[in-house]
């Protein structure tokens, strides 16, 4: 009824072509993002920020990232994780070495170094595909986790091997370190997210996007029309990386403050992010946001009601978090194999010939 | 979805805060994951403890005690949403049972104002507590742990340890990396080579690692491991026929999970401690009458007198008495966390209260300062007899070179401050 295109008349290609063709989904887009910009940031506590929203926030970025090079490209890569340290360990480097300099510019470095990064990591896609260039990007992931563990340069030669954040302010406002508000971490990494989210959209509708795409496709066909793969499958490792570096720089100064290079980046963060995509959709920006919101807000759900709703022992309820999550994961690729974003788009087809299906 | 998601899960975040307890302790705890053998004892010694307080006195000083527990299954994200979901609820003190936590924590507990006790783990220059002052690791820390292991050899080489090779295997993380400075300086001290071997995590991979002991044959082998990382190692030593006698772990690499598995071949492994094993004390008749056999012990209640399950004890004792003497020293039994920190800082063990306590000769006697937050930095030798199954201390506590550790302090918590921009000073 109110969810269509009838009456919604475009008269410009540009018109024709926006992300959001109907006015609905315009309005709630609208809508949503005055909600996160105005209305969270007044009622958001320490626990909804440091909990919920920043892990969240953060690991769509990630996902996002990955989805570039993974959902657009059709590279897999197991990377995720050790991209995410070269974020972590460059804004750290970065923030430490030129305290003057914002830290907003020092978390757009970071992403440039990854990126850089990235493309070394990327050139073995131009030779090997699928499976065995997961191996090479797993390669990858095993030899930064070791790289950052191995030379103490990396972590300025403190006695622990683990990295801390300074203090740092963007307009007089702490968003690093422990004296942070709540509504100005959010709020900075809002600002990643969104932008991320407008250049990943906009990179995926053009030109470059249309040649990931095709190389995603079907590679010689690609190659045959005109797709160099070397600049395609490099500018989408770049892309990507940029965005998991920046995810890995937030994630180290803005979430955890403090992190060890095994335990926050290792093989398991990679698999994680590689999930979100998945189920959330791969090759979908929507796809992921909600696979993120999926694994980030999920457990913290689950716990909160076994534990804290319904009194369970706290071991009970972490196992049983395990098979619920798990089972859930299995049900939607079984029922959706394309993930969340393929189901919104389902319920949006059906949506617009509600109230009258037939 | 994620709105929906996101409203579900305020109703339920909204639901689940506790009611505000007069006294409340948080466990950090786990039960979980791949270091859930270790975290299981300490977490159950934990809990009863405070169940025994509760049963048999009615509290500490009158208070009823409510103890929130958290599973972090040792994840660092997961330790921060415990955290911030537990400290609103008027959490006295953390234990957060992991070094990655710890790290994290310091900094944010600090700000809320809320002490963390470390307790033979974490940040070792948190001792200083004119840095740290929300931080305590008493009674005994890493670099104290590696300087007794080496007095310990000291003692049995007559007092040179001249032209000895002293191999380190350790948990490749902030954790195993903490002695490698004080064991270095040490050696400038006493004259031994020091051999680094690291083992990433978790652990189960060691075969290079043993083959270069069998290689270079050190005269003795230290340990700081965690976890599956101990029983491999220990067995990987059996192995190669390592002489047991000659391999110490420090006190998160001797519990009874990780020499059981080596069965008799484990004999004659030596590791440190820093309170005494075993449940030949008054106490445990007290948790068997009170927690018991009332059907109140925490998780499946078959850890008791096991290795760790005595530290999670001796780490709900020192919280007790901190409360106690917060009681004492503000005189109201309802305690806020700063009153809380304000007892862990004036804590004083002595063998009379520990006897008063049932726990007679059960860990050294410290007292904790304002400059002095990590005790005074006494630890002793536990061995494992395989066929009796139990440790045994053989030695009496003997006291860290503090010479070597005390600069060593200052130097590290200097950095954190200059870093961090603290002034030194005390709190009060």
């Amino acid at each position: 009824m109110l969810y269509r295109e009838a009456g919604d008349f475009k008269t410009s290609y540009r018109d024709d072509s926006q992300t959001f063709p109907i006015k609905f989904d315009r309005i709630a887009y609208y809508v949503l993002i005055a909600v996160a910009l105005i209305v969270v940031p007044f009622v958001i506590n320490d626990y909804w920020a440091n909990a919920v929203l920043l892990p969240f926030l953060i690991y769509a970025i990630a996902a996002l990232g990955l989805n570039v090079l993974t959902g657009y490209a059709g590279q897999v890569s197991l990377g995720t994780g050790g991209f995410m340290a070269v974020g972590a360990y460059a804004s750290y480097k970065l923030m430490t070495s030129f305290p003057d300099v914002n830290i907003f510019f020092h978390i757009i470095l970071s992403g440039g170094i990854t990126a850089l990064v990235g493309m070394l990591f990327g050139l073995p896609s131009l030779r090997i595909k699928g499976f065995y260039l997961a191996v090479a990007t797993l390669a990858a992931q095993f030899f930064l986790v070791w790289l950052f563990n191995r030379v103490p340069w990396f972590y300025n030669y403190s006695a622990s091997g683990q990295i801390s954040v300074p203090e740092r302010a963007v307009f007089g406002i702490k968003v690093t370190g422990p004296q942070t508000e709540a509504w100005a971490t959010y709020l900075f990494c809002l600002v990643f997210v969104f932008l991320s989210a407008w250049i990943v959209r906009n990179l995926t509708r053009g030109s470059t996007g249309r040649k990931w795409m095709a190389i995603r496709d079907m590679d010689i066909a690609a190659e045959i029309i005109g797709v160099n793969p070397l600049t395609a499958k490099l500018s989408a490792f770049a892309v990507s990386s940029f965005f998991v570096g920046v995810a890995g720089a937030l994630f180290f100064s803005v979430y955890l403050g403090a992190v060890e290079v095994g335990e926050a980046f290792g093989i398991q963060k990679s698999f994680l992010v590689l999930f979100m995509i998945i189920i959330g959709g791969l090759g979908s920006i929507f796809g992921s946001f909600a696979g993120a919101a999926f694994m980030v807000l999920m457990p913290v759900l689950l716990k909160n009601t076994l534990v804290g709703g319904l009194g369970w022992a706290t071991d009970l309820a972490a196992h049983l978090e395990f098979m619920i999550v798990g089972g859930l994961i299995l049900f939607f690729l079984i029922v959706e194999p394309h993930g969340l974003a393929a189901l919104w788009k389902v319920m949006k087809e059906k949506l617009r010939l509600w109230p009258f299906p037939h | 979805m994620k709105m929906k998601l996101a409203t579900v899960a305020l109703g339920a975040a909204v639901a689940a805060s506790p009611a505000l307890a007069d006294l409340t302790f948080t466990a950090l705890s786990y039960r979980t994951g791949p270091y859930a053998a270790n975290g299981i004892p300490f977490a159950d010694g934990y809990a009863d403890y405070f169940t025994l307080l509760n049963e048999r006195d009615g509290g500490i000083g009158g208070e009823m005690i409510e103890l929130i527990e958290c599973e972090t299954g040792y994840n660092t994200e997961k330790g921060v949403e415990c955290y911030e979901s537990t400290k609103g609820s008027g959490a006295l003190v953390y234990q957060p049972l992991s070094t990655g936590i710890t790290y994290q924590l310091i900094p944010k507990a600090t700000a809320d104002e809320i002490p963390v006790h470390s307790m033979g783990y974490g940040r070792t220059s948190a001792k200083n507590g004119e840095v740290f002052n929300y931080i305590f690791n008493y009674p005994a820390n890493y670099w104290d742990g590696a300087s007794v292991a080496i007095k310990y050899l000291l003692n049995e080489n007559g007092g040179s340890l001249e032209g000895k090779k002293i191999a380190l295997v350790y948990h490749n993380s902030a954790y195993g990396k903490e002695p490698i400075r004080t064991l270095e300086e040490l050696s400038a001290k006493h004259g031994y080579e020091l051999i680094t071997l690291p083992v990433d995590h978790p652990g189960q991979e060691q075969k290079s690692q043993w083959l270069q002991i069998r290689r270079d044959k050190p005269d003795y082998t230290l340990m700081w491991g965690w976890g599956v990382m101990n029983q491999v190692a220990i067995q990987e030593a059996v192995n190669i026929r390592y002489p047991m006698e000659n391999f110490i772990g420090i006190w998160w690499s001797g519990s009874e999970n990780d020499v059981l598995p080596a069965g008799e071949g484990a004999n004659g492994y030596k590791a440190l401690t820093f309170h005494n094993v075993g449940s030949d004390y008054p106490v445990f008749d007290d948790i068997q009458q009170y927690v018991v056999d009332a059907g109140k012990a925490a998780g499946a209640g078959d850890q008791i007198g096991t290795a760790l399950y005595n530290r999670g004890l001796y780490a709900a004792m020192l919280a007790a008495e901190a409360a106690k003497t917060a009681q004492e020293m503000h005189g109201t039994s309802t305690l806020t966390p700063q009153q809380m920190r304000d007892g862990m800082e004036n804590l004083e063990i002595t063998e009379a209260k520990m006897t008063d306590l049932g726990l007679p000769g059960f860990g050294p006697e410290f007292s904790v300062s304002c400059q002095n937050h990590g005790g005074d930095g006494y630890a002793a030798v536990a061995q494992w007899d395989a066929a009796a199954g139990e440790w045994s201390l053989i030695t009496d506590y003997m006291q860290a070179d503090l010479d070597v550790l005390s600069p060593l302090i200052e130097e590290d918590s200097a950095a954190f401050a200059a870093e961090a921009g603290i002034e030194p000073g005390c709190a009060m």
